[in-house]
Formats: C-alpha cells, structure tokens, sequence
C-alpha cells in the first residue's frame, strides 16, 4: 500500500494554504476592507471633526427617529416570531410550507417594491389614502408608514431563526410539562421559551439590525422632511449629497459600529450557548 | 401570541391531532398579522397591476429599457449568486475544517453583510472602488473600470449575498462524518476524488440553496447598489432603480408593472428553495 | 424564568413608546409650520432664507414659524407631494413638475404659473460647465462636448429637473447652430453617448464628477458649480460658460389646498411674497442664484455671473408643457436618443 504524504482526511498542505489564503482574501476584499472604509473616512479630518458631526440637530433627530423605528418595529415582529413558530413547529397542518413561504416573502421582495406597496395602498393616489385624508390621519411621508415599512422588510427574521429551532426539538418536552399537570401557559414559559431564548435573541438582533439599517423601501415612503422623517441611513444619503463626506461616513460609521455589535453579541451567543442556537439555522 | 389559558383542544380537520394547546391562538395570529402586513399590502400591488389588463402588463414588461433593466438584475445577481456559491464553500469548508489564526474573527465578519446597512455598505464601495479609490486607483491603472460599470453592481450583488452561501454549508460541512471519508481513502480513491464523490453530492442541495437565497437577494438589491450602479440605460440600470425612475417620471403603470414582475420572480425562487430543500430531505434525509 | 422577565420587558417598553412617538408625531402638528418640499441644489439657499424669514416674521409680531424642509430630486419630491406629502408651498426645479401636481391632485389651479411676478420665479440660473483645473481637454463650447474620448457628466433628464435643462440647452445650442432639429438631435445623442454615468439628482452628479474623479466636464446649475468651487476647493475646479445656453426659472408655488387645511395660507404667502422682497433677493445673490431683482443685491454678488446668451424655453420650446410632451415624455426624443445609443 502506498504511504499517503498526509493524513488521507484532509487536503495536501499545499491545497490548504492555499484554501485559507484564498479565503482571507475574498473576505478581506469583500467584507473587511469596507468596513475600514467607513471609519478611515468617517476620522479622515480628525477625531473632533468626526464628533462635532453628532452635534448637527438633524444627525440626533435622524439618530432619535431610527431608534423610534427599531423600539416599535422589533418587538411586533418578535411576537408574530413566536407565534409563528409556535403554531410551525409545534403542530402538523396542511399548507404548512405554503405559511413558510409567504412568511420568507418579505424577505426575498426588493426593499423598493415593499415601499412602492405601501404608497400604493396610503397614498393620496392609493387604496386608503382618499379616507386616510379625509380622517386626517398621517400614514405614509409620517412615522406610521416608516414603520410599516420597516416591520414589513424585517418581518421573517425572529421566526426563520426560531422555527427550525422549534422544529429540531420537537414536542417531547412540552408534553412533559402538559402531563405533569402544567398549563399550556406555563408549558410555554418555562419549557419553551428558555430553550429558544438564544436564538430568540439572536433573531431579535439581526431584526434590529436590519430595522434600523433600511434604505430602500424607506426611502420611497420618508419624504425626506428634515429633522422629522429622515431615519439614519437616509441621513447618511443627505450628508453625502451635500459635500459633507466626513458627517456622512460618521453617521455611517455608528450604524457600521451597530453591526460590529450585533456581530460581537451573535459571536458571543454562538460561543456561550452554541447547542441553543443551533448553525443550520439559515434563512 | 402566548396560549392564555387551557384550552381543550379544537381538532380542525386541517390538522393533525396533538396535545399541544394553543394552536388556534397562534395560528390565528400569524394568519392575521401575515395578512395585514404582507398579504394585503402584496395584494394591493397584484390588484393595482391587474388593472392594467394583461395586454397592458405585457406593453411594460416587455419595453425594451424595463427586458434589459431585468435582464441586468438577473444576469449579475446570477453571476454574483454563481461566484458565492464557490467561493461560499471554499470559505465554509476552510472556517470549518482548518485551524488557522484569525480563524474566529473571518468566521464572526461573515454575517457582516446581514447586518451592515446596505447604505452604508454602498457608500463604502463606491469610496473604494472609484477611480481616486483604495481599489480603483491600482485597478483603473489596470485599464478596469469599477464604480459605475455593471462590474460595480456586481460588486455590490456579492456583498450582500455572501453570508447566504457560506451559512447555509457551513452546518452541513460540520455534520460530515469524518469516518465515510476515511473509508473512502481507505478503498484507495485519491483525495480529490473524494472529495468529488463522496463529500460534494450531500452537500449539492445545500449550495443550490445557499446560491437561490444569495440570488434573491441580489435580484431585489438597492441601497447599497445606487451608489456605485451608473445608472445608465440599457447598460447599468437594474431593475429596482427602474422602478423609482418610474415613480419620479410620475409612471405609476410602470413602476407596478415591474414591480409585480419582480414579486412573481422572488416567490418563485423561494418556492424553488422549498422544491430543493425537499428535494434533499427526500434524498438524503435530513438537511 | 430569565427569559420570561425579559419578553415582558421588552414587551411593556416597546408599548409605552409607540404610544409616545405617536404623541409626538401629533404635537409636531400642532405648532406654527410650514413645510417647503423643494429640489437638490437649494439647501443652503433656503437654510439662509428661512432663518431671515423666520426672523422677520416674529418681529412683525407673528407667533415664532418653523420652516421645515425636504430636499430631492425635483421629480421624485413632485411624486412625494402627488402621493400626499402634504407641502404648504413647493420650490421645485422646473414647472413642468409643479404642471403635474396641479394636473394630479388639483391642490392649486393649474394658471398657479401667474400668480407670482416673472413666472412665479423668484430666482434663476443657467446651466454651465465645471471641468478640472486648466481646463486638461480644453473644452470651451457645447461643439467640445460631443468629441471622443470626452466624458460628460450629467444626471439623467428622466428624473432630475437640472437635467432636462442640461439637455434642453445642449439642444437649443445645436438647433441654432445647424438649423434643423434632426441634427440637433443627433448632436445631443452624441454627448449622452459620451457620459458614463446618468446619476438620478444633480447632487450626485456633482459628487461623481468632484468626488469620485470621473468624467472631463460637469454639466450643471451655475450655482451648483459656484457652490462645488466654495466646498470642494477652489483650486481644483474650472468654470466654463458655453456660448449659449438657457435661461433657467425654477418656480415656486402655494399648495392652496394643504395650506387652506392646514391653516397656513397667510404664513405661506408671505412666504413666498419674502422671497421676492430685496433682502431675500440679496441672499439670493449671494448663493450664487440670479436674483430676478439684481439692484437689491450686493454688486459684487451680481459681478459674479457671466454673460451668457439665453434662450427661454418659452420662445424656445413653446412652454415646458411642450418640451416635456416632445422631449421627455414616454418615448420621446430623449428616449428615443437612449435606444439609439445603446
């Protein structure tokens, strides 16, 4: 038998080399250089010219209104997660991909086509907007149609973390709970819940992360009003357009550091608590 | 939404009987709030391109300026999905495979695209790839072109569709039974036909799935392609800018005209993920 | 139960701050406020304005105003607005966008032209060319701009209202010049067939020519390429006035019905009356507008634009209703000019 130069699992380490090399220079170029971007000119002109970009009213309304957007939109969509989930992965129903389908929609729908929906149906040329006028009530180029916007894009993250979590762990230990004389209630939190409760999180940051970074479908229904209606990254578009490149790769560098954050957390979690969130968890 | 009390359970013919209580609560509550925030707002988008009529619908989709528009979107996210799916496995394979230094940082900066604003991320191409760039700079001496090319949409398409092809392998290449490989090497098959024959088809379901999810992406990006797409006609304008072109050119036909083609595209690739990945549960049984 | 603690938390947080923010998006109703949708390039023009605006308007014994401002492209802002923006007056790039309002919505009458001295234009400008310091490609005309191997920057007229003025003087240039409108039209092909990129607004036409390096000569509003030379650097940047070009009249108009619902037409017409008062003329001039009354400004301000011959797209064109319907209407000359080019 011929002696193999290496272990017969694994590649030459020519290949490997290789291999790695080949990786840290597709990530390097496609991922990291980027963000390096960002803060190289977000302190291009200095650490003072970087902070008095955060004075700016209309930098603190966009940080405000962002945040707004995030505090509403997450917690809806944290909800519809678990109720998804629920009735998913803990039941059999016929129709049952179709739901998972429609739910993944969002998802795969360009973020102008989900803002070109709601103008179509709050609009004053659309659907509802005649009524919405008359009533005087302010949806689109307001809060409420950013917000719409927001939980419409974000809208499949906490459950396409939670339900093939749910679906993995079967029912075993809920009707444990059930038999040992728990509430459906009860079954839920305390068996449930605490087994999911990473992944939960870690759905919950990606939501946020997102809800807090849209561009596109918010965009078409913001209106652009100054101080009122401009979320951060459309604030970031304004800033650029109008010379001030280091305001804009700032205000950019404070949502680049959110996603470091939400990198760190999720590397964090998948660390302390690997089993609980479980990889295969892709959308 | 959270069971409130003990219900005894309701068997809908629909449904499998199980002792687990609060299927009617949650259920309900997914179908009304799947209803309210994407199924009506979906439908009216449907609703308002019917009343173009069908010949109405096929005169925008099959204007010249929207066929190419289209063809540009798909043709690069197509690319961009293609290039992911590669260099997605080689990546999953070495993150999961290898010990390396640095190794725990390139795994964590992988989700960076999931979580990065896609303005953001735009703004930062274009600084790097213009001609006075980090990277166009030495490219442009290269006689390449990058920031406002199809190729800087491109760029782009691969950056926001990356984390798709790497997460959806990743687990997979981790579950391989390192036992049927040393069986293979055993019966004599070189390392590359290994590789080949016995590691590459249970992972196929999986890097179809990563390329369709990465290309879904790509199809619908905007936010961080506007910045460094040239925007010009029938070269560089993809599909999504189109539709906000529509809109500024006050062609609300136009715009939901593409729109609805763009919508009737993204749930076909999902269902064409879902096809796979039952596809392969069938075949190999679990993924 | 850790997890329990935390859902609930979360829970009662994010109501009590729905109900908050919806309060707060109320009360910003209730105040003394005008919203001004208006184009690309007039931030810092109305930045300066609103603050004297607002100054005058206390100090002739009204309740403090606040202007609020929205900045885009001229055409998508004229979208936000037909959707429902609700806009007590709009400054927009061209009348044709306001036409479309008018013809949309029927928010103002469609004569809402007349309502205001020279067009309802308070201020206008012309279209001239920025290029790189010494002027490398010697370009010193329109004829310059069709030229190999020149790479013109300009937004897309489609959706930029600084854009169709590009191309409207551009095609003016060439109908003086040969005297028919075919070759006009093929001389304005050639220059879009030299331009790399077609961005959606004036502003991000600017940025991809000063910042991004690309492109010979810049197409655009004279104040946008003052405005480029005082923030991007004097020295790098050359101003060059074409032969001809066009008289430019951004208009400005009340949104009677938004100002009526809102309780805001008075406030809103001595708006627009200010902006042709001699001080706002003044800085009018000073942010490198023509002011449409020049004795009111600084002199020095005024020494600044180069004569120019212009032509109106009144005598011209017969009316932006013309030139939009025949240049930039579905599958009009400019679309026609891009199927060309292809």
């Amino acid at each position: 038998m011929r002696n193999p130069p290496h272990r017969p699992t694994t590649e030459s380490p020519g290949v490997r080399i290789a291999a790695t090399l080949v990786c840290f220079l597709f990530l390097g170029v496609f991922l990291v250089l980027p963000l390096v971007a960002v803060f190289v000119e977000a302190f291009g002109k200095g650490v003072s010219a970087y902070f008095a970009s955060f004075q700016d009213p209309d930098a603190l309304a966009a940080i405000r209104l962002t945040l707004t957007i995030a505090i509403i939109a997450v917690p809806l969509n944290l909800v519809f997660g678990i109720a998804a989930s629920w009735a998913i992965a803990k039941f059999e129903f016929k129709g049952k991909s179709l739901l998972i389908t429609l739910i993944d929609l969002p998802f795969s729908v360009s973020p102008v086509v989900a803002g070109l929906v709601f103008v179509l149906l709050f609009g004053a040329q659309g659907l509802l907007g005649p009524w919405l006028i008359a009533h005087r009530i302010e949806v689109i180029f307001a809060l409420p149609g950013i917000v719409l916007a927001t939980i419409f894009v974000t809208f499949p993250f906490v459950a396409r973390e939670l339900i093939p979590l749910m679906q993995d762990q079967g029912t075993s230990d809920e009707e444990a709970a059930l038999t040992l004389g728990a509430s459906g209630f009860m079954a839920f939190w305390t068996v449930t819940l605490p087994n999911v409760r990473w992944a939960l999180l870690y759905g919950v940051l990606l939501c946020n992360a997102r809800a807090m970074g849209e561009f596109g479908a918010v965009a078409v229904v913001s209106g652009h009003i100054r101080g009122e209606t401009n979320t951060m990254p459309l604030h970031v578009e304004i800033l650029y357009n109008e010379y001030n490149f280091v305001a804009a790769f700032a205000v950019a560098s404070l949502l680049a550091l959110l996603a470091l954050l939400t990198l760190a957390a999720k590397s964090f979690l998948e660390w302390r608590y690997g089993d609980a969130i479980a990889g295969r968890a892709a959308h | 939404m959270v069971p409130t009390r003990e219900r005894r359970q309701t068997r809908f013919r629909f449904r499998r009987p199980s002792a687990i209580p609060g299927f009617p609560l949650a259920f309900g509550y997914t179908l009304t709030y799947l209803g309210l925030i994407v199924l009506i707002p979906l439908a009216t988008l449907v609703m308002r391109a019917s009343t173009l009529g069908f010949s109405g619908l096929w005169n925008v989709v099959t204007d010249e300026r929207v066929l190419s528009a289209l063809r540009i979107s798909f043709g690069l996210s197509f690319g961009a999905a293609f290039l992911n799916a590669f260099f997605g496995l080689v990546v999953a394979w070495v993150l999961v495979r290898y010990d390396f230094p640095g190794r725990k940082l390139l795994h964590a900066a992988v989700d960076l695209p999931f979580a990065l604003p896609t303005a953001v991320a735009g703004i930062a191409l274009a600084a790097l790839y213009a001609p006075n760039g980090w990277l166009g700079e030495p490219l442009s001496h290269l006689g390449i072109k990058v920031a406002y090319t199809p190729l800087g949409i491109f760029i782009a398409l691969v950056f926001v569709g990356l984390p798709f092809a790497v997460r959806t392998v990743e687990p997979l290449i981790a579950e391989i039974d390192r036992e049927i490989e040393e069986a293979s090497a055993t019966l004599g098959a070189t390392r590359s036909q290994t590789l080949w024959r016995v590691v590459l088809p249970p992972l196929a379901p999986a890097i179809l799935t990563g390329f369709a999810l990465a290309f879904a992406r790509a199809v619908g990006e905007y936010g961080s392609v506007i910045f460094i797409a040239g925007n010009i006609p029938y070269i560089s304008e993809i599909a999504p800018i189109l539709i906000v072109i529509r809109l500024e050119e006050f062609n609300y036909a136009g715009a939901t005209g593409i729109a609805v083609v763009m919508l009737a595209i993204s749930f076909a690739t999902l269902l064409v993920i879902n096809l796979i990945q039952t596809w392969s549960r069938r075949r190999f049984g679990d993924a | 139960m850790r997890a329990t603690r935390e859902v609930r938390w979360l829970a009662v947080v994010g109501m009590a701050l729905a109900i908050v923010t919806t309060g707060l998006a109320f009360r910003a109703q209730a105040q003394s406020t005008l919203l001004n949708v208006s184009y690309d390039p007039t931030r810092e023009l109305y930045r300066a304005l609103n603050q004297l605006f607002a100054e005058e308007w206390s100090q002739q014994g009204n309740p403090k105003v606040t202007i609020r401002m929205s900045h885009g492209g001229s055409g998508s802002q004229a979208r936000a607005v037909i959707d429902g923006l609700d806009a007590d007056v709009v400054t927009l790039a061209l009348a044709a966008d306001i036409d479309e309002i008018a013809r949309r919505t029927r928010k103002l009458p469609v004569d809402w032209q007349a309502r205001l001295p020279n067009n309802s234009s308070p201020y206008t400008s012309t279209i001239v060319f920025l290029v790189r310091k010494g002027n490398p490609k010697a370009i010193r005309d329109w004829d310059d701009l069709v030229k190999p191997g020149i790479q013109v920057i300009t937004p897309n007229p489609k959706t930029s209202g600084g854009a169709r003025w590009n191309y409207l003087a551009a095609y003016a240039y060439a109908v003086e010049k040969f005297g028919s409108e075919p070759q006009a039209q093929a001389f304005v092909a050639q220059i879009f067939k030299n331009a790399p990129v077609l961005d959606t607004g004036a502003r991000a036409s600017t940025n991809t020519f000063a910042r991004r390096g690309i492109g010979d000569v810049l197409l655009a509003w004279e104040n946008e390429a003052f405005l480029a030379l005082d923030e991007l650097g004097a020295g790098t940047f050359d101003i060059v006035v074409p032969s001809l070009s066009i008289l430019a009249e951004p208009p400005v108009a009340l949104l009677d019905a938004n100002a009526d619902q809102k309780g805001t037409r008075r406030i809103a017409q001595a708006y627009l009356d200010f902006l042709y008062s001699p001080k706002a003329q003044a800085v009018i001039a000073k942010n490198y507008y023509r002011p449409v009354k020049p004795e009111a400004a600084n002199p020095e301000d005024i020494a600044r634009f180069p004569k120019v011959k212009l032509v109106t797209i009144q005598e011209f064109f017969g009316g932006w209703d013309e030139a939009q319907r025949k240049h930039f209407s579905d599958g009009g000359i400019f679309d026609t000019i891009l199927k060309s080019n292809r």
